[in-house]
């Protein structure tokens, strides 16, 4: 999460202005403390003959210090005004024009993303793991379902914030593949903490395969064992998760379909091992307490059912 | 204590006119009064300015009500003008037509709001704009129903010959709140029914 | 006397505490003793005095908040609260901070202090004041009571909508918070009132404005900020209460509705009101820090105008806090680069302050080394806000633990360690007895200490990415040791401020006598009697430069002298001089109001009006709206004593 060092355009700027900035603010606080000491220390020449004579026998003097210390600060001001106009201007749009366009919807307390293309049989929905081709601009639309959240990712560039009621657009790219860990910024509820989110930044041809995994429906599978988890999921999970190609299509939860392929659970709770799944599965409300996913929704032998099919979804 | 003297110059005891704190204080009740209404307007425009489709909402807002309760309370106003005038004089009679004509304009005033509210086609919870448009009037009705409390009671303390020409910093005061219900009422007439019909 | 005099040419006395004139001024202005006369008062120094334990003791409980937040934060994956309680608790502690310590603390000194500085015997209007005290003790109780219920308000202080709307926050939490704060602005602005008024007609005659100590600036432009921003908030806390509770549709979007317009209602407050809450704080270091280092403060008038310009200037900044919320480019460079251009006038004061111990002969008392402390802290945290009003670097420092450095460094460093500082300088004046330098000089060496290691690494926490208002963090992104640290060393400072509260507790009983003057300082309050009498000064003091009580000392042509023995002795009956605004020519004698109940018959109605709301029982909303037209217009009765009617 850490942002001294940034990986893309969208980034690099803010991160020179912010290494700029902050190195003006620690000469800034050094001088003033030196002079705050050389002050309070200072050997003085005439010492006063009694307690009752005052330091400086008129009001006036001391007024170069206001001088010229405002005079300075003015200076350095505007230098770094102008600094901060020419960044806010370069990061406020792409260096081109983005070819892929995603759309991000915010919720408590995980972020569905849309892929978007003018080809709508390449448009497919996924959760909380982002994929984007490394050395070219992504945009990314900003929707919320419900209140305000703010879209992250740290080391790729600054923050936006997902309103209810506008789409906020803005735009990514990284310059090296990798995984970034993003996170929600506005506080939006008791899970805001555990909101997070990844960016994982492939090769372009790794980005193309991706995108055609993700594009595939779950096969129908022949064992019969997969097919009575998947009776069990029809019967608990439908209503909120979606899984293409079968006929579980809730909106309330991710999309599932291709749930194997993700690195993490529940926004980036957890790794996605077997265990962690069974254990989200049987009680999220222990391991996220609040997250509109209940407790209890299926007995242990249909767990182990429900985990078998989900192990298809690849 | 060495009695040294007494002043050359001779100093109003009390309040009196100008000179009471309390003046002082009614302006600066009505600064942060009108900056009230600034937000509420501020609110108003905000939304205006964000609202997708037509605005307002519900068309033009009738002119046919509104525009006599601007002059009732414009002409309230120049009652109480005339009333306080007459307390400079010490007369305290001339004070309480004032007061009472005023409180009347008010009074009607009140009526036809209520009137023009029970003729919209929307309700408090409609929408954005029917919810600041009885939030923004209603708090200008509540200003006034607040004046016309002070308006009896300044009348009840003439009718017990509190005041005269020298001691009436509360008729002041009171008068002075009264002038500025009068023109808040102009600021909110012209966001509500003017300005839509300008854009 | 059964006329009652209009016009009066009034005596001019040489008296002192000792004279027996000074026995009629003490009938006239002493109230009833007891529990009676405990609640009626409207004496300013009592109710300055009560207005500082108030928030003092709010700032113990904020800090509790504080410290169990951090034993939470102090470990990754930490369990002991849960994220519900978390939430409320970082709430309740930015709401007690920010509103019930804050801004009341520093309307204790200047109650306690304006009359005394400006050479007055009350404040323009005692009653209100007293009100204004009633209002906020009841605010700040009405601000607790969901409290207890596990339901206390818990999203954040800014408490953005939507998520404290109904659909997603049900419950009485978010309606408490919003009532709240609709009683407390009430008190603030009459509060805020009595400021102005008393600034424009009670100083001492000859005290034109460009003689008034800086605090009297700080706390003047303060409450002028007031009187524009509480309007603002009051208005979006009332417009939330009635989205939740009567279905209107003010921030609603599904019905035109914009959630952005409470961000922008509630930072065009909240930014003038973080000025609200420092800048009487840099005006007790502007007065405090010339009385220690034997010099008058650099630059009066750079100084007093840097403060009314930074309130100026504070108005328009607002949208710095909405950086990430997706506003046009064009609105937001305005809003940056004008929220650079407030540093200069912060500039100002701080060059002036560095100026004055440089030039001057420091004597190194604990109050002071708070004031010197204070200024470097004033410096980290302002550069931080410097930083975060470059937008694209706001971008990433928004909503981190960079900002909460920020505003802990700012509000600590600018309102605490002052305030801590005034009250070693005023003790004496306030008790008659001096703290004990000793242990102050360890107090502010743990809390200086323990704020730095505190909250410094929280600047690294938040460019380690580290979002705020996170009741917990996984292992692996490594902010588990700087937490520990920051928990630690707020712990230390805790301490520190658990010695300052000591040492203010020996030192009650204890404390060495201080005398009229213990620091030679230079103005009015200390040419009275330590602890004041009630009427405060024998005499009205007559003024003729910022420094009267220094006056011999720095040459000034002998004919033009403040005189504190000798003025107008005003004693028929609770009465103060009245004087013209800019130059402070004596204009009217003023009378002032006996000792009441009203004040506190009137807020307790207020209070009930507001519990009315809450509840939605209308019979005792109206049963109070009754009390409360009743009382106040018993307040505004006209009255002979007050020589508001003639006949
Ligand atoms: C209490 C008082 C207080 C004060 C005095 C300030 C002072 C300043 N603040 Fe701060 N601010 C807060 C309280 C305060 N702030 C709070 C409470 C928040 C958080 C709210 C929340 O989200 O909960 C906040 C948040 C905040 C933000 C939003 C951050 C975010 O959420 O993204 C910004 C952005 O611009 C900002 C800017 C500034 C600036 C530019 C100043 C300037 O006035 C500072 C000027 C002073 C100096 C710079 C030092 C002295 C100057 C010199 C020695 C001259 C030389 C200096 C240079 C050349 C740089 N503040
Ligand atoms: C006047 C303002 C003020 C003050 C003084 C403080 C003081 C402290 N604050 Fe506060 N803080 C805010 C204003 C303030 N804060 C605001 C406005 C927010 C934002 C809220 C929001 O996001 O909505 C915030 C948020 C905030 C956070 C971020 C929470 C989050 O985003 O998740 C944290 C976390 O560490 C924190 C810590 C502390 C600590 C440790 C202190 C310490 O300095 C407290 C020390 C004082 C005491 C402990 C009490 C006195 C001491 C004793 C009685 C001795 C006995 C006690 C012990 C030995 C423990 N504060
Ligand atoms: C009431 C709605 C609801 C039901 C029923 C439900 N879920 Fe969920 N589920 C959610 C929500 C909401 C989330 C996102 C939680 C979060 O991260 O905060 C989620 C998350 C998940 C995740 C993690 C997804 C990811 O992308 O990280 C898995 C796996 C999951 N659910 C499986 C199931 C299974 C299996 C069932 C049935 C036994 C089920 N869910 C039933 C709402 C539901
Ligand atoms: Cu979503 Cu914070
Ligand atoms: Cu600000």
């Amino acid at each position: 999460m850490s942002y001294w060092h940034t990986y893309g355009p969208a980034g690099d700027p803010i991160t020179k202005l912010g290494w700029g900035l902050g190195i003006v603010s620690i000469v800034v606080t050094v001088v003033i403390a030196v002079m705050l000491l050389g002050g309070l220390f200072r050997r003085r020449t005439k010492r006063a003959p009694d307690d009752a004579q005052l330091a400086v026998s008129r009001e006036g003097g001391g007024m170069g210090w206001i001088y010229v210390g405002v005079g300075v600060s003015t200076v350095i001001l505007i230098i770094c005004m102008g600094w901060t106009l020419v960044t806010s201007a370069s990061v406020s749009h792409p260096p081109s024009t983005p070819a892929l366009t995603v759309q991000v919807t915010a919720s408590q307390w995980w972020w569905s993303l849309r892929y978007t293309s003018d080809d709508m049989s390449r448009t497919f929905i996924t959760a909380n793991e982002i994929h984007i081709p490394v050395g070219q601009p992504v945009r990314f639309e900003l929707a919320s379902v419900d209140v305000i959240h703010s879209f992250w990712v740290p080391q790729l560039g600054g923050k936006m914030d997902v309103i209810p009621g506008q789409t906020n657009v803005t735009w990514l790219q990284a310059d090296k593949p990798g995984v970034y860990r993003g996170q929600c910024a506005v506080f939006c509820g008791a899970e805001h903490a555990l909101m997070a989110l990844e960016v994982i930044a492939d090769t372009p041809r790794d980005f193309r395969a991706w995108q055609d995994d993700q594009l595939r429906e779950t096969p129908i599978s022949s064992s019969a064992t997969v097919r009575a988890g998947q009776k069990v999921f029809q019967a608990h999970c439908a209503a909120c998760h979606t899984i293409r190609g079968s006929d579980a299509a809730g909106i309330v939860g991710p999309d599932l379909t291709h749930l194997m392929s993700r690195r993490t659970l529940a926004a980036g709770l957890f790794p996605n091992t077997q265990g962690n799944l069974a254990g989200w599965i049987a009680a999220p409300q222990g391991l996220k307490p609040g997250a509109q996913m209940p407790d209890h929704l299926v007995s242990g032998t249909d767990l182990t059912a429900v985990l078998g099919y989900l192990n298809t979804l690849q | 204590m060495v009695e040294l003297g007494v002043s050359r110059t001779v100093l109003p005891v009390g309040s009196k006119a100008h000179h009471a704190s309390g003046w002082w204080g009614m302006l600066t009740v009505i600064a942060t009064e009108a900056t009230l209404f600034a937000y509420l307007l501020f609110s108003y425009f905000y939304i205006a300015s964000h609202a997708i489709g037509a605005w307002p909402p519900y068309g033009m807002p009738k002119l046919s009500l509104a525009i006599p309760c601007t002059m009732l309370l414009v002409a309230g106003s120049f009652t109480m003008w005339w009333g306080e005038r007459g307390i400079d004089r010490d007369n305290p009679v001339r004070l309480m037509i004032g007061l009472v004509v005023s409180a009347v304009l008010g009074l009607v005033f009140i009526a036809l709001e209520g009137l023009e509210w029970a003729g919209e086609p929307f309700h408090l919870t409609s929408d954005a704009y029917s919810s600041l448009y009885f939030t923004v009037t209603g708090f200008h009705l509540v200003h006034v129903a607040v004046g016309l409390l002070l308006l009896m009671v300044l009348f009840v303390w003439t009718a017990l010959g509190y005041f005269d020409a020298q001691r009436h910093s509360a008729v002041s005061i009171g008068v002075l709140y009264w002038h500025f219900i009068t023109i808040v009422w102009l600021a909110v007439f012209f966001t509500f029914y003017i300005a839509p019909r300008l854009g | 006397m059964s006329e009652v005099e209009t016009f009066r040419a009034p005596i001019i006395a040489r008296a002192s505490d000792r004279s027996p004139s000074s026995q009629i001024l003490k009938s006239n202005w002493e109230g009833a003793g007891g529990v009676a006369g405990w609640l009626s008062s409207v004496d300013h120094k009592e109710i300055g005095k009560r207005y500082l334990v108030t928030a003092f003791l709010f700032l113990i409980i904020g800090g509790l908040e504080a410290a169990v937040m951090r034993a939470q934060l102090a470990q990754p994956n930490e369990h002991l609260l849960t994220p519900e309680q978390y939430n409320q608790l970082f709430t309740m502690h930015g709401v007690t901070m920010i509103f019930l310590y804050a801004l009341p603390v520093l309307s204790g000194f200047s109650n306690y202090l304006w009359p005394l500085l400006l050479g007055s015997r009350d404040m323009a209007f005692p009653r209100l004041n007293a009100l204004s005290y009633w209002v906020f003790l009841f605010a700040g109780i009405f601000l607790y009571v969901s409290f207890p219920l596990g339901k206390a308000p818990d999203d954040g202080w800014f408490n953005y909508v939507p998520y404290a709307s109904r659909a997603y926050n049900p419950g009485p939490n978010i309606d408490v918070y919003a009532l709240g704060m609709v009683l407390l602005g009430i008190s603030t602005t009459v509060g805020s009132i009595n400021f102005i008024v008393t600034l424009l007609r009670m100083r001492a005659p000859g005290m034109s404005i460009n003689r008034v100590p800086i605090l009297i600036w700080g706390t003047l432009t303060a409450s002028v900020g007031n009187l524009f921003a509480v309007p603002a908030v009051s208005l979006a806390f009332f417009m939330l209460w009635m989205d939740r509770q009567f279905g209107t549709h003010f921030f609603d979007v599904s019905a035109g509705g914009q959630p952005l317009l409470w961000q922008h209602l509630f930072w065009m407050f909240g930014h003038p009101w973080v000025y609200a809450i420092v800048l009487p704080a840099m005006g007790i270091v502007s007065d405090g820090l010339p009385t220690f280092c034997r010099r008058p403060l650099v630059g009066y008038t750079p100084v007093a105008l840097a403060t009314v310009a930074t309130m100026a200037l504070g108005f328009g900044v607002w949208v710095h806090h909405m950086f990430a919320t997706g506003l046009p480019v064009i609105a937001m460079s305005y809003f940056s680069a004008a929220s650079m251009i407030i540093v200069i006038p912060s500039s100002v004061a701080v060059f002036s302050w560095v100026a004055t111990i440089w030039t001057g002969r420091p004597v190194f008392t604990s109050a002071f080394l708070f004031f010197v402390g204070f200024v470097i802290l004033f410096v980290i945290g302002g550069v931080s806000g410097f930083m975060t009003a470059a937008v694209p670097v706001d971008l990433q420092l928004t909503h981190t633990y960079f900002v909460v450095a920020h505003l802990h460094y700012v509000i600590i460093g600018i309102n605490v360690f002052p305030v801590v500082g005034g009250i070693f300088y005023w003790f004496p004046k306030i008790t008659g007895r001096l703290m004990n330098e000793a242990l102050g000089k360890w107090s502010f060496w743990v809390m200086f200490i323990g704020f730095n290691v505190g909250f410094f690494p929280m600047h690294i926490l938040g460019i380690a990415g580290m979002p705020r208002r996170i009741y917990t963090y996984p292992e692996y992104l490594g902010w588990g040791p700087l937490n520990l640290i920051v928990t630690l060393g707020s712990y230390l400072f805790a301490i520190g401020v658990l010695l300052f509260f000591l040492n203010v507790f020996v030192s009650l009983k204890r404390g060495k006598r201080a005398g009229d003057n213990p620091w030679d300082a230079a103005s009015l309050e200390w040419s009275t009697s330590s602890p004041p009498p009630v009427y405060n000064f024998a005499v009205i003091p007559t003024v003729a430069s910022r420094y009267p009580l220094w006056e011999g000392r720095l040459n000034q042509s002998d004919d033009d002298r403040s005189s504190m023995q000798e003025g107008f002795l005003l004693d028929k009956g609770r009465e103060t001089m009245g004087t013209t605004s800019l130059d402070a020519e004596p204009d009217v004698i003023l009378k002032m109001p006996p000792d009441a109940y009203s004040p506190l018959v009137l807020a307790l109605a207020l209070a009930v009006l507001f519990i009315g709301a809450l509840l939605h029982s209308w019979w005792l909303l109206g049963a109070s709206l009754v009390v409360i037209l009743l009382a106040s217009t018993s307040w505004l009765w006209p009255q002979r004593s007050l020589s508001q009617i003639e006949t």
